[in-house]
């Protein structure tokens, strides 16, 4: 057995301790014992230190730096596996912590109760919609109006015979006969003349009201939409044209619409409109017509220069229709098991 | 108006397509609600012959009756009706039959006998509409042939028209046929008169006192009546067309009134004494009509007397009951005449009494078609009155007043071509308004055509240049004039108003009320009820009920009731809003065209306290973007006097939130407490969102402290938050009220108020002394109000 050399003896050394405190870190089972274990590796008393000291013992310039890397590279090594051994320790800890804040969700889910507007006021809005993207605008006006704008304003004066089918309510305001509810919203037409100037593409919709005794299909107090078109040039095809988009945009692509002729005061020539579902069957659904010259007039309009068209109908059946609602009543009964429902 | 299609086709060759026949008269205007097809045989219904009749002992509502149908066996059957004898004919609808309503005629009896079958009424088979009683047939029918091929009865088809108010000549058939042979191209003819010669002048005078409203009279004397039942077809006709066979003459007037939309009246001859006059009633003069009723008068009603002025009609609308027709008439004294229509129309409504004649002169009469009328009467009277003499002299006087036969319209041709989009010609236009009478007289310059229309008299409804537009319309056929989408210079879209209105809806829903629409007409008291004063509300002059005579000045009686019915279906959770208007007359003079009116709207939860108002405020204010002042020191009847504010901006009142008066709730019998939001919503929707200019945002740091008083109850916190506002400057730029404090080391009369400030300069970092200087300004206005720093 040949005899080792210093240097190779102090190598050994150094082996054995990086070894040993390797071997003491992995073995190593929290943060508390790694970092007891740090202190200790790096105290006076330990191997590695006392190895360096042991290094003065070498004779030659070259044992010593061969010896010293060997120690520097072993120390290196050492304090890495230490502090990756701590980055594992503090994500376990945190995983651990984390898994122990685990809520039950579902225990925290309240259900919050949605309020529901009304079918009328969504059928409102939806036609709304479809109107402005038709490009009109949304025109309102008062429910209490005068003789004039329901009536004389729009081609029924005094006498005139049709008045007596809107069972029209009067108010005991101003002169008897004076004030009224609404029986429609054309009223509306007249205001937006008098305010806005051609071209006028508007909408209306509103309460209206008639003496009319409830039923199934009937309230005193309903709603009505109402369309005007006042411009230079407006046909009784722009009438027909505007009716068949609607129809499209709001019933669907399948649909088609008709005008047939029919009376209004307010219009000439009138129509009713009626729409063709893709069964087949054909459903009255408002009025129309040009504008009656008398009409623009009362607008402060000159019908020699403008003409225009003007259409209506129910929203209550709209919605009433949709939801399948048997009995129109239902709709105003304000019971919150019907309301909550749409 | 109901349409018998074999009668329309006496008028012109219209044929049996009823298809087409519906089609042209829906594109023409003639809105077709129904088409009933009627006198379609029913197989297996025959004539048989009524042996004898019995009763049973245990059935009381039912007898037994004995037939033959031919073959000599005796049928038996069970009937409920015992208009009947031995030898009558009646329709028996054998075993197997099936009626048209579905039902399957089956040998079920009562009483353990058997029936051979059902007896029928006119009803049950289509023929009639009374329903009284079992159909008895005439005499000398063949026993066990089919009842419909006995009685000659052919399918027919009974067109209900919705006659418009523009087409009053289509209130007959005559009217209608005159359209659909224009649609057609068919020639039509009005039905004959009477061609026999005119018997000896016999007249009787007749005076208009009253020329407007009678501009024309004619009294016609006609002999050698004999009043009886009319001929079946006569009936038959009527009777489909919803009018109720009288006798012969009564008969024959109704009949000329559904051909010709004139109205005729006969008079039994000898009852009305010594001719017409024809004048305004007397007020309180009375006349007993034909129905049986007595009717008093005002002076606007126009009355027909005799020639010692006594009343004998209402001009217009009924006849009296003393000068009616009665089986002994033999002389009958016709009245065609022309009256005002909105004198008709006046008295009909007054008295409630709207007859076929009232409606027809209501809507307009031909002036000019008397004269046919009075012959086609004839005609028909004839068929059951062979001796009949229409007298010669007949009186007809016709007033200044009276309508002309035509009236000329002038028609710009750019007119109609500008209005309907399309391009006609004068000539196409002139040969379809020529097709319905209408005459073109001439076409001037041949540049800007002008038509001159002669405007028949059947036509009262045409009186302007845009009536006649509609006409050609009608002729040429809306579905050709096409359909365009005008371009809109316009840009459609919702207003600010209408957007924040949509925005406020939602919101309020995503709070978790929904929508109610209550009845916007109130019970008198119902404001009251809810602590609202009624004296500025308006009543309707003519309310459907007195439950509903009230306009409403608030939501809040509505939504009171709505409660009251969600609690009495025992419904949770009850939160309703409703965004609707009220009317408060405000102060009423003469210049003021209009009420108060405005928009409104109005947030209530059941079992909610003023808490809850006030959480929905605060939302409602933040998306709104929207302030207001809490005033507690003015609080709005029907809230809780001690738990509810009043919303303010400055002088302005926006609205009031808080719960609503115990006593309101009591009153209404709600035993809860009703949290409540009312707000006025012209000035919340009204404001337009401000365009903000950016300001610059401090880099240095801020000072944050908390400040803790003791404040007397007296004083609101709003009026501390003011104070340190005021105290804070510029410099204070948050401030927050986070705790609230009663309880023991603070005394009765007092709660403790901590509040958190913010201070930060823009420019640059505040000094410890210029904080504490701050600080001690706050300090000192809050000491104003009595807030003394906590220990």
């Amino acid at each position: 057995m040949s005899e080792i050399s210093p240097v190779d003896e102090m190598r050994r050394a150094i082996d054995t301790a990086r070894e040993s405190a390797l071997a003491k870190i992995k073995a190593a089972r929290d943060s508390g014992e790694l970092r007891d274990l740090g202190i200790e590796l790096n105290k006076k008393d330990s191997r590695l230190v006392a190895l360096k000291s042991e290094m003065g013992k070498l004779s030659s310039t070259d044992e010593k730096r061969a010896v010293g890397q060997h120690l520097n590279s072993a120390t290196n090594e050492i304090n890495s596996a230490l502090a990756l051994r701590n980055t594992e320790f503090a994500d376990q800890e945190l995983s651990k912590r984390v898994e122990g804040e685990r809520l039950d969700l579902s225990e925290l889910l309240t259900t919050r109760r949605r309020g529901h507007s009304h079918i009328v006021t969504q059928a409102t809005q939806r036609l709304e919609d479809v109107f402005v993207g038709l490009g009109f605008q949304v025109a309102e006006g008062p429910e209490v109006e005068t003789d004039f704008y329901n009536f004389e304003a729009l081609n029924m004066p005094k006498s005139h015979p049709a008045r007596s089918e809107f069972d029209t309510m009067f108010l005991e305001f101003g002169e008897p006969g004076s004030t009224l509810l609404r029986t429609h919203t054309s009223p509306v037409q007249i205001r937006v003349m008098k305010t806005w100037k051609p071209p006028i593409y508007a909408i209306m919709p509103g309460r209206v009201f008639r003496r009319d005794t409830p039923d199934a299909t009937h309230m005193p107090v309903f709603h009505q939409i109402e369309g005007l078109v006042v411009d230079r040039g407006i046909t009784f095809a722009h009438l027909a044209g505007t009716i068949e988009a609607f129809t499209k945009a709001f019933f669907g692509n399948e649909f088609t619409s008709r005008l047939r002729p029919s009376y209004f005061p307010f219009t000439e020539p009138s129509a009713e409109f009626d729409i063709r579902t893709p069964e087949g069957d054909w459903i009255e659904l408002g009025g129309c017509g040009m504008v009656h010259p008398n009409v623009l007039k009362s607008g402060g309009i000159d019908p020699e220069e403008f003409s225009g068209f003007a259409f209506g109908f129910g929203i209550d059946r709209m919605a009433k229709e949709r939801h399948k609602v048997d009995d129109i009543r239902e709709m105003y009964t304000n019971d919150l098991r019907f309301l909550r429902q749409f | 108006m109901k349409i018998l299609n074999s009668w329309l086709n006496e008028f012109g060759p219209f044929g049996t397509n009823i298809e087409k026949i519906s089609n042209a008269m829906t594109s023409l205007g003639l809105a077709v609600e129904g088409v009933e097809t009627i006198g379609q045989s029913v197989k297996g219904v025959v004539v048989a012959r009524v042996l004898r009749t019995e009763r049973h002992p245990d059935a009381a509502k039912v007898h037994r009756v004995f037939v033959d149908s031919g073959d000599g066996t005796e049928l038996h059957v069970w009937c409920g009706a015992f208009n009947m004898k031995a030898g009558d004919l009646v329709p028996l609808a054998t075993l197997g039959t099936t009626m048209p309503d579905g039902r399957v005629i089956t040998a079920r009896g009562i009483l353990g006998i058997e029936s051979h079958g059902m007896l029928c009424s006119g009803t049950e088979l289509g023929l009639t509409a009374d329903s009284e009683g079992i159909l008895i047939l005439p005499k000398g029918l063949k026993l066990g042939v089919d009842v419909f091929a006995a009685l000659k009865i052919k399918p027919d088809a009974l067109f209900d028209l919705d006659v418009t108010r523009n087409r009053p000549d289509c209130n007959g058939y005559l009217g209608v046929a005159r359209d659909l042979g224009a649609h057609f191209g068919i020639q039509i003819a009005a039905p004959a008169g009477d061609g026999a010669k005119r018997g000896a002048k016999k007249s009787m005078k007749v005076t208009i006192l009253d020329k407007k409203k009678c501009s024309r009279y004619n009294a016609t004397v006609i002999s050698g009546v004999e009043v009886k039942s009319s001929p079946d077809w006569i009936a038959r006709r009527l009777t489909n067309c919803g009018m109720r066979p009288i006798n012969n003459v009564v008969d024959a007037s109704n009949l000329v009134m559904l051909e010709l939309n004139q109205p005729t009246h006969a008079f039994d001859a000898a009852t009305v004494n010594g001719g017409f006059r024809i004048r305004c009633a007397r007020r309180g003069e009375t006349l007993t009509t034909l129905d049986g009723q007595e009717r008093e008068f005002e002076t606007t009603d126009l009355l027909i007397c005799d020639g010692k002025d006594q009343a004998v009609a209402i001009a217009g609308v009924m006849g009296g009951a003393a000068t009616e027709i009665n089986p002994s008439t033999t002389v009958v004294a016709l009245e065609t005449a022309w009256f005002e229509s909105a004198g008709v129309a006046r008295t009909a409504a007054r008295l409630g009494l709207r007859s076929e004649a009232s409606m027809r002169f209501e809507r307009g009469v031909d002036p000019h078609g008397i004269d046919h009328a009075v012959s086609r009467f004839a005609k028909i009277l004839r068929e059951s009155c062979p001796n009949l003499v229409v007298h010669s002299g007949a009186a007809d006087v016709k007033e200044k007043h009276l309508p002309p036969k035509q009236r000329v319209v002038n028609l710009r041709l750019s007119q109609v071509n500008r209005i309907l989009g399309t391009s006609l010609s004068a000539k196409a236009v002139a040969s379809l308004l020529g097709k319905i009478g209408f005459v073109a007289k001439s076409a001037q310059s041949a540049k800007h055509p002008v038509l001159k229309i002669a405007v028949p008299s059947w036509r009262p409804d045409c009186e302007s240049e845009i009536d006649l537009v509609e006409e050609v319309a009608r002729h040429f056929g809306y579905e050709k004039l096409g359909k365009l989408v005008p371009q809109s210079t316009m840009h459609g879209r919702l207003s600010v108003l209408q957007l924040r209105r949509r925005e406020l809806r939602d919101l309020i829903c995503s709070l978790g009320l929904s929508e109610a629409m209550p009845n916007p007409f109130l019970a008198p008291g119902d404001l009251t009820r809810a602590g609202v004063t009624e004296s500025n509300a308006i009543r309707l002059a003519n309310p459907l009920v007195f439950e509903e005579s009230v306009l409403r000045t608030s939501l809040r009686p509505g939504l009171l009731k709505a409660i009251k019915y969600n609690l009495s279906h025992r419904a949770e959770d009850i939160a309703l809003f409703e965004i609707g208007h009220v009317y408060p007359s405000g102060e009423q003079n003469p210049t003021r065209e209009l009420p108060d009116e405005y928009e409104s709207v109005c947030l209530v939860a059941v079992g909610e306290s003023s808490r809850a108002a006030l959480d929905w405020w605060s939302q409602i204010s933040a998306v709104m973007n929207f302030g207001a002042q809490l005033d507690q020191s003015s609080v709005e009847p029907g809230f809780h006097p001690a738990r509810s504010a009043t919303l303010r901006r400055g002088r302005q009142v926006l609205g009031f939130v808080g719960e609503l008066d115990p006593r309101v709730l009591a009153k209404n019998e709600i035993n809860s407490t009703v949290a409540c939001l009312e707000l006025d919503l012209s000035a919340l929707l009204a404001e337009t969102p401000r365009v903000a200019n950016a300001k610059p945002v401090s880099r240095f740091p801020r000072s944050d402290f908390d400040l803790a008083f003791v404040v007397p109850n007296s004083q609101s916190a709003a009026a501390v938050t003011k104070a340190l506002r005021q105290g804070g400057g510029t410099e204070l730029v948050g401030l927050e009220l986070f705790d609230v404090y009663r309880g023991a080391g603070v005394s009765d009369d007092s709660r403790s108020l901590t509040f958190r400030l913010s201070l930060q300069a823009v420019d640059r970092t505040l000094t410890d002394a210029e904080v504490s200087a701050t600080r001690q300004r706050c300090l000192d206005a809050a000491a104003k109000l009595g807030a003394r720093l906590r220990e």
